[in-house]
C-alpha cells in the first residue's frame, strides 16, 4: 500500500517536466504530424490526404538536390572540423598562462550569436569593400560569392568551419587533459614516437569525446539555417539553399503547409536515422 | 644491467628553492648494486617517487648526479637509460591486444619480428599471460594489465633496471601476496636490478633484500629488514616499521649509564661520548624487547589496556608518566595492576635527535 503512494508522488514530481515537454515538443510535433496529412485552405478549411505530401516530398527532385546539398555540406564540414579540432587541441599547451588564453580565444567564435557571424562574414567576405573577398580579388582570384557558386559554398564552409571548430577544439582539450600523465611516462620509457604516442593514447582515450563531438557536429550543421540564411539566402540561384532553407521557403514562403509539415518530418527522421547510425559504428565493439 | 649510484641527490619542484623545506629530495647519496632487490619505504609525500621518477629521467634532478655502471646518465632521457617502469594505475595500450603490448617496446627500437615473437613468448609465459595473448588489454583485470606492464619491462634484455612505483595499490588483496611473490619468483630468474617504491611495510620487507627508509627528503636507512628491525637509525625507522612502532621516552645520559626518570636502564655497548650539550636524547627500544619480570627486579609500572591481536597481547603500560608498549605472547601470563618490565639491552638504543646515537 505505501509503495504504492510513494509511487504517485514520484508522478507528481515528474509532472511538471512532462508538461513542459508536451507543450514545447510533443504538441507541437503533432500539430505538425497533423498538417502533414491534410490539405488547407484560407478560412481553416482542411481536408485529409493521406500520405500524398509525404509521396510528393520523397519522389520531387528539388528535395532530393537540396537533400544532397545537405549531405556534401555536412560530410565536407565534419571531414574538416573534426581532424583540425583535434590537430588544434594537440598543439595547445596543457598548462599554464598560455592555456588559459587558448582557452579564451577558442571560446570566442561559440559565444557570437549565430545571425551576427553569418552577417560579419557576409561583410568580410564582399568582394568590392570585405577584406577577404577584396583580398582575394587584388590577389588575382576570381572571387564573388553572390555571384558564383563555388565562392559561395567555399565561404559558407570556411564560416563554418571558423564557427565550429573551437566546439571539437574544447572537447578534445578537455579529453586530452584527462589522460594521466602515466600513460605518457610509459609511453617515453617504452620509446614510443609521437606518431605511436598519438595512434594508441591519445585517440584512444579522446573516442568517447569524438563521438560526442561528431554526434552534435552532424545534428548542428544539419539543422543549420541562420548563417547560410544570413550569408547567402540560399543563393546563387539554389546552390546554398540547404534543406532548412528549402523548408523555410515551402512553409513560408508558398505557405504550403501540408508538404512542409511532411518535409518537416522526413527531415527529423534522417536526422535520427544519421544520428543512430554514427552512434552505433562509433561505440561498436565495446561491451562495457 | 647496471651498478646504479646516487651522488649528492637534491631536487625542489621550485624555481628558486630557499632553503631545506622546499626541496622534495633534500639530500640522496645511494648505491643500488647490480641485480639487487631494494624496496623504497616511506609514508606518502616522503620524496620516494620523486626520487624514482629521477633514477628513470622523467626528471632532472636539480642539483647531483645519477651514474649507471659509473657513467653519468643524468641528462639522457629514460629511452636512452634503458629502463622500465610499472605505475601506480595499471598503463596497458587498451586497442592492442595482449600480444602487442608486450612486442610494442621493441617493435619501438626496430627489432626484427622473429625476435619480438621469441620475446613476447617467453616474457609471457614468465608473467602467465600466454592464454591471454590474443586478448585485448582493455579487457583484462587490474592483476593482468599490470602484469603487462611488468612483462613491457621484461621483454627488453637489456634493461637496467625495473622500477615499481606502488604497483599493488588497485589490485584486490586476495591478489596482491600471489602478485607479490611472482616478482619475487621472476626477480631470482632474471636477476634484474628491482627498485620497488611503496608506503607498505609488509610489502616492502617481503619482497626486498634491501630496504630503503625515507623520511621528509632524507634517506634515514638503507640495510636489511632484520637490520631495519634491530638497529634502526632513524626514530622514524623504529616507529614506521614494526606494529606496533617502537617505543620512545626521553632519557638522560651519563658516564654511559641510561636514565630514564630517574631509573637506570641497562644498554649493551652503551655510548662512550656524550652528547653534545643540546642534542635531545631519547631511549628506544621495540615492544618484542620488552617483558614482564618479577616486581622487585624491573622497572616499576602501571598496565593500562590490553588488546588481543591473536597471535599476541599488546599490554600497554605508564611507565614513570610514558606510554610503554609490551608484547605478550599468545599462551604466556598477561600481568594486571602493578608490574615490572624490563628493556632487552641488546635492543635497547639511544637517539640524539632523533638519530642513533653510538
Amino acid at each position: 500500500m505505501s509503495a504504492k503512494t510513494t509511487n504517485q508522488k514520484a508522478w507528481l514530481l515528474v509532472a511538471p517536466v512532462v508538461v513542459l515537454v508536451a507543450f514545447n515538443a510533443v504538441i507541437p510535433l503533432m500539430t505538425v504530424v497533423n498538417y502533414s496529412v491534410q490539405e488547407t485552405f484560407g478560412d481553416n478549411l482542411f481536408f485529409f490526404e493521406g500520405m500524398k505530401w509525404f509521396e510528393e516530398v520523397l519522389s520531387s527532385e528539388r528535395f532530393h538536390d537540396s537533400l544532397l546539398r545537405q549531405l556534401q555540406f555536412t560530410f565536407i564540414i565534419l571531414a574538416i572540423e573534426v581532424p583540425l579540432g583535434v590537430a588544434i587541441a594537440l598543439a595547445m599547451p596543457r598548462r599554464g598562462f598560455w592555456a588559459s588564453v587558448c582557452l579564451v580565444l577558442m571560446a570566442m567564435p561559440l559565444l557570437i550569436p549565430w545571425n551576427v557571424v553569418g552577417a560579419m562574414w557576409n561583410i568580410f567576405a564582399l568582394p568590392d569593400i570585405g577584406l577577404l573577398g577584396k583580398t582575394l580579388n587584388a590577389m588575382g582570384f576570381d572571387y564573388n560569392f553572390t555571384r558564383q557558386p563555388f565562392s559561395a559554398w567555399a565561404t559558407l564552409i570556411a564560416m563554418d568551419v571558423w564557427h565550429w571548430t573551437s566546439l571539437v577544439v574544447l572537447l578534445s582539450y578537455a579529453g586530452l587533459s584527462s589522460i594521466p600523465d602515466a600513460y605518457y611516462q610509459a609511453a617515453r620509457i617504452d620509446g614510443a614516437s609521437a606518431w605511436a604516442v598519438f595512434r594508441y593514447i591519445q585517440l584512444p582515450k579522446l573516442k568517447h569525446v569524438l563521438t560526442i563531438a561528431v554526434l552534435l557536429r552532424f545534428m548542428d550543421s544539419f539543422n543549420i539555417y541562420t548563417e547560410p540564411f544570413v550569408l547567402t539566402g540560399g543563393g546563387p540561384g539554389n546552390s546554398t539553399t540547404l534543406l532548412s532553407l528549402d523548408l523555410v521557403k515551402i512553409a513560408l514562403g508558398q505557405f504550403d503547409l501540408g508538404p512542409a509539415a511532411a518535409m518537416s518530418l522526413i527531415y527529423f527522421l534522417i536526422i535520427l536515422l544519421f544520428s543512430w547510425i554514427f552512434y552505433t559504428v562509433m561505440t561498436r565493439g565495446e561491451d562495457r | 644491467m647496471a651498478r646504479i649510484e646516487l651522488r649528492d641527490l637534491r631536487h625542489s619542484y621550485l624555481a628558486h628553492p630557499a632553503g631545506d623545506a622546499d626541496y622534495a629530495l633534500k639530500k640522496v647519496d645511494l648505491v643500488w648494486e647490480d641485480g639487487g632487490a631494494y624496496a623504497l619505504l616511506g609514508p606518502s609525500g616522503c620524496g620516494k617517487t620523486t626520487l624514482l621518477n629521477i633514477i628513470s629521467g622523467l626528471l632532472t634532478p636539480s642539483e647531483g648526479s645519477i651514474l649507471f655502471d659509473d657513467v653519468e646518465v643524468t641528462d639522457k632521457s629514460p629511452e636512452q637509460r634503458q629502463i622500465a617502469q610499472v605505475f601506480q594505475f595499471p598503463v596497458v595500450y587498451d586497442t592492442m591486444t595482449v600480444y602487442d603490448n608486450l612486442a610494442f617496446p621493441l617493435r619501438n627500437r626496430g627489432v626484427p619480428e622473429n625476435d619480438v615473437d621469441a620475446r613476447v613468448r617467453a616474457v609471457a609465459d614468465m608473467t602467465d599471460l600466454t592464454a591471454m595473448l590474443k586478448q585485448k588489454a582493455a579487457g583484462l583485470t587490474a592483476d593482468g594489465k599490470q602484469k603487462i606492464s611488468l612483462g613491457r619491462g621484461l621483454v627488453r634484455e637489456d634493461v637496467n633496471v625495473i622500477m615499481f612505483d606502488e604497483p599493488l595499490t588497485v589490485i584486490d588483496p586476495h591478489l596482491k601476496w600471489k602478485l607479490r611473490s611472482k616478482l619475487k619468483e621472476l626477480h631470482q630468474r632474471v636477476k634484474t636490478t628491482m627498485i620497488y617504491v611503496t608506503h607498505d611495510q609488509t610489502e616492502a620487507l617481503t619482497f626486498a633484500d634491501q630496504v630503503v627508509v625515507m623520511h621528509e627528503g632524507w634517506v634515514v636507512q638503507q640495510g636489511t629488514p632484520v637490520e631495519l628491525f634491530e638497529r634502526p637509525r632513524h626514530t622514524f625507522v623504529g616507529h614506521f616499521i614494526g606494529s606496533p612502532g617502537m617505543n620512545l621516552m626521553p632519557c638522560e645520559l651519563a658516564d654511559s649509564v641510561a636514565r630514564v626518570a630517574g631509573h637506570a636502564i641497562a644498554i649493551e655497548d652503551a655510548p662512550k661520548t656524550p652528547p653534545h650539550g643540546d642534542a635531545a636524547l631519547e631511549l628506544g627500544v621495540r615492544p618484542e624487547f620488552v617483558s614482564f619480570v618479577d616486581v622487585d627486579e624491573g622497572l616499576p609500572v602501571d598496565i593500562v589496556a590490553v588488546r588481543d591481536t591473536g597471535r599476541n597481547h599488546i599490554v600497554e603500560t605508564d611507565f614513570a608518566g610514558h606510554r610503554v608498549r609490551a608484547l605478550v605472547p599468545e599462551g604466556m601470563p598477561v600481568p594486571e595492576g602493578r608490574a615490572a618490565i624490563r628493556f632487552d639491552p641488546a635492543y635497547t638504543r639511544v637517539y640524539a635527535d632523533s638519530w642513533l646515537f653510538e
